[in-house]
């Protein structure tokens, strides 16, 4: 009746504060929503190990990659941290990985874990460094001054770290006692996608929280940021040591997967390559890193078998193009050009 | 009289420029107090110095009778000290739901929550939602703040504001650049605003300086001038002399 929705208002406010709670809520929860494209992306990944046997090796570097990378987008998408010795935390997971074979334990779970630790550690004690002087410049020089120091360290503890020749004896146990490292690199790629997924996951989780909206607060506006009550040292603290801790983990996958470990896994090559395959990939989505390891890697592969010897030139042209172009563009040309054809028939 | 914010002979130098000259004054609890002064007279110092994005060279600052004059931006806004920007200062990414959303989730400490997304906080919505309503941006909660009308932005700086509950709140001139459609919305708000929170304005439009205030300081080349009620500074010569009268003379 319409006479009785007149006369019961409250009947009728409900259903809109309601719909408010929803929409305000929504909105809220916006980005921790899963998107269609992400479901494909993890399946074609998953297809990938059974459909791809022969590539598994590549695939396997692809993973390690993509998850060092998304480790550097954690800072640097989220955070606004910029880092030109990302490499370090890479390289000191890689070797205290690989140490733990040769002196503790060839279980693999306990190296990765634990080269993780000591990388977030390390992540942990050079973070407020970068604090000190928050200026771009003053932390690149930062990054990559720790960087060269732990190269050099390692170079010249070779007691410990095997200097120029590397680790030499790592052995790696079946995963869970079950699953033998093989030469196809069949294991190592199932292993480094599961954990690559799972650390996705988390890092998925931590960055759509209130803690993750922080960030991009602090990244957007320092300023208020602080004014609001947040404390903006502590939270770059933590995003800082949860980067490194991911870092480290992609150091120790490379390690245990190739079951070698040398002075390269700290070259500065690392810390370029890694922010290269991010800006390719694009920051600030998570899935920037992992894609960009993908095309850094048959990029990588394509034309080194077209020019062996010229394949970073072309590395560095397509680097270039994509920077000054803009990602938007290029991947909104078709989108672009159908509008124009359709505005051509008008 | 009780008194929400104070400042001791506060002191600021740059160089040989007294920027701010032995300030002494006092915002009551609950105040609607403003301060103005010609361009140069050092207000936005005085500020900087009241929410410590400044280090003062003398004198003191107090916040609700405790001594803040030592303490860090963040450790005075967790005190209770809010305030807003001359120039609007927001999460340009971010919609208005996410930026008050966030403001209230870190007042209630659950700012280092890196589990629990927001879209689930359903203790927050009403308090945001109430937020909104009061700032007049219900309708375009879910917009990107970069897109919304100047008008709708310099709400919202008010809005993030006043979501860490805060018990004094600094207004740096919340009409600026507000085009005449959309001030009237935002004369509303601002009189509307909670009248346990002390408020200090610093305002060029004298309107809204003499309809919002009940009390005013004049602040010349840096020294506490005047100050009295609205009819008092109004009649008072001196001041007339050296700002309002730069007014009717322009």
């Amino acid at each position: 009746m319409p006479t009785d929705t007149l006369t019961q208002p409250p009947t009728a406010v409900a259903p809109t504060t309601q719909g408010l709670h929803e929409r305000a809520l929504r909105n809220l929860g916006r980005t921790g929503r899963w998107r269609p494209a992400e479901f494909v992306f993890w399946a074609l990944a998953a297809a990938t190990f059974f459909f791809l046997p022969d590539q598994h090796l590549l695939l396997g570097e692809i993973a390690i990659l993509g998850l060092f990378a998304l480790s550097l987008d954690l800072i640097l998408g989220y955070a606004g941290i910029v880092s030109l010795g990302h490499g370090v935390f890479f390289g000191v997971g890689a070797y205290v990985a690989g140490l733990i074979s040769i002196h503790m334990t060839g279980e693999p779970i306990t190296g990765l874990l634990l080269g993780g630790v000591a990388a977030a550690i390390l992540g942990l004690a050079t973070a407020p460094l970068l604090l000190l002087r928050a200026s771009d410049l003053t932390r690149l020089m930062v990054t990559l001054g720790i960087a060269m120091l732990f190269y050099e360290a390692a170079n010249k503890a070779a007691w410990l770290t095997g200097g120029a020749d590397g680790l030499q004896g790592i052995w790696i146990d079946p995963i869970f006692g079950r699953f033998d490292f093989d030469l196809m690199g069949t294991t190592s790629y199932a292993y480094a996608l599961v954990v690559t997924f799972l650390l996705f996951l988390v890092a998925r989780r931590i960055v759509t929280s209130p803690f993750g909206l922080s960030l991009a607060a602090i990244r957007d506006n320092p300023m208020r940021a602080n004014t609001i009550g947040i404390p903006v040292g502590k939270r770059l603290v933590a995003i800082y040591t949860i980067s490194a801790l991911y870092a480290g983990i992609a150091g120790a996958l490379l390690a245990q997967t190739t079951m070698f470990v040398s002075l390269d896994v700290l070259a500065f090559h690392r810390s370029a390559d890694v922010l290269l395959v991010l800006v390719l990939g694009g920051v600030g989505y998570l899935y920037g890193g992992l894609i960009g390891a993908i095309v850094f890697k048959l990029l990588q592969d394509t034309l080194s078998t077209l020019t062996p010897q010229y394949w970073m030139f072309w590395l560095g042209l397509i680097l270039v193009v994509i920077v000054l172009i803009g990602r938007e563009r290029i991947t909104g040309a078709p989108a672009t050009l159908w509008n124009r054809v359709r505005g051509m028939g008008k | 009289m009780s008194v929400a914010l104070e400042t001791i002979n506060l002191e600021k130098r740059f160089g040989g420029l007294v920027a701010t000259n032995k300030v002494s004054f006092r915002l009551a609890q609950g105040g609607r107090h403003a301060l103005i002064g010609p361009n140069g007279a050092g207000k936005t110092t005085f500020i900087n110095l009241l929410t410590g994005v400044l280090p003062s060279n003398g004198g003191q600052v107090l916040l609700n009778g405790e001594d803040v004059t030592r303490l860090s931006q963040q450790q005075r806004a967790r005190r209770g000290l809010g305030r807003t920007f001359q120039i609007n200062q927001l999460f340009a990414a971010m919609t208005p739901v996410e930026s008050i959303g966030l403001a209230v989730s870190e007042r209630m400490g659950g700012g280092a929550d890196f589990w629990r997304g927001l879209g689930t906080r359903t203790d927050i919505i009403d308090e945001v939602l109430e937020l909104l309503e009061r700032f007049r941006l219900t309708d375009v909660m879910d917009h990107p703040t970069a897109r919304l009308p100047y008008g709708k932005q310099r709400l919202l700086e008010i809005a993030v504001a006043l979501a860490g509950n805060p018990r004094v709140l600094l207004l740096d001139e919340p009409a600026a650049g507000v085009p005449e459609a959309e001030r009237q919305e935002l004369l509303d708000t601002l009189a509307a605003l909670p009248k346990d929170v002390s408020i200090l304005l610093i305002e060029h439009d004298m309107d809204l300086v003499f309809t919002f205030a009940d009390r005013i300081t004049v602040l010349v080349n840096g020294t506490h001038f005047a100050e009295g009620t609205p009819a008092e500074v109004m009649a008072d010569p001196r001041v007339r002399e050296v700002y309002l009268g730069e007014e009717e003379h322009a």
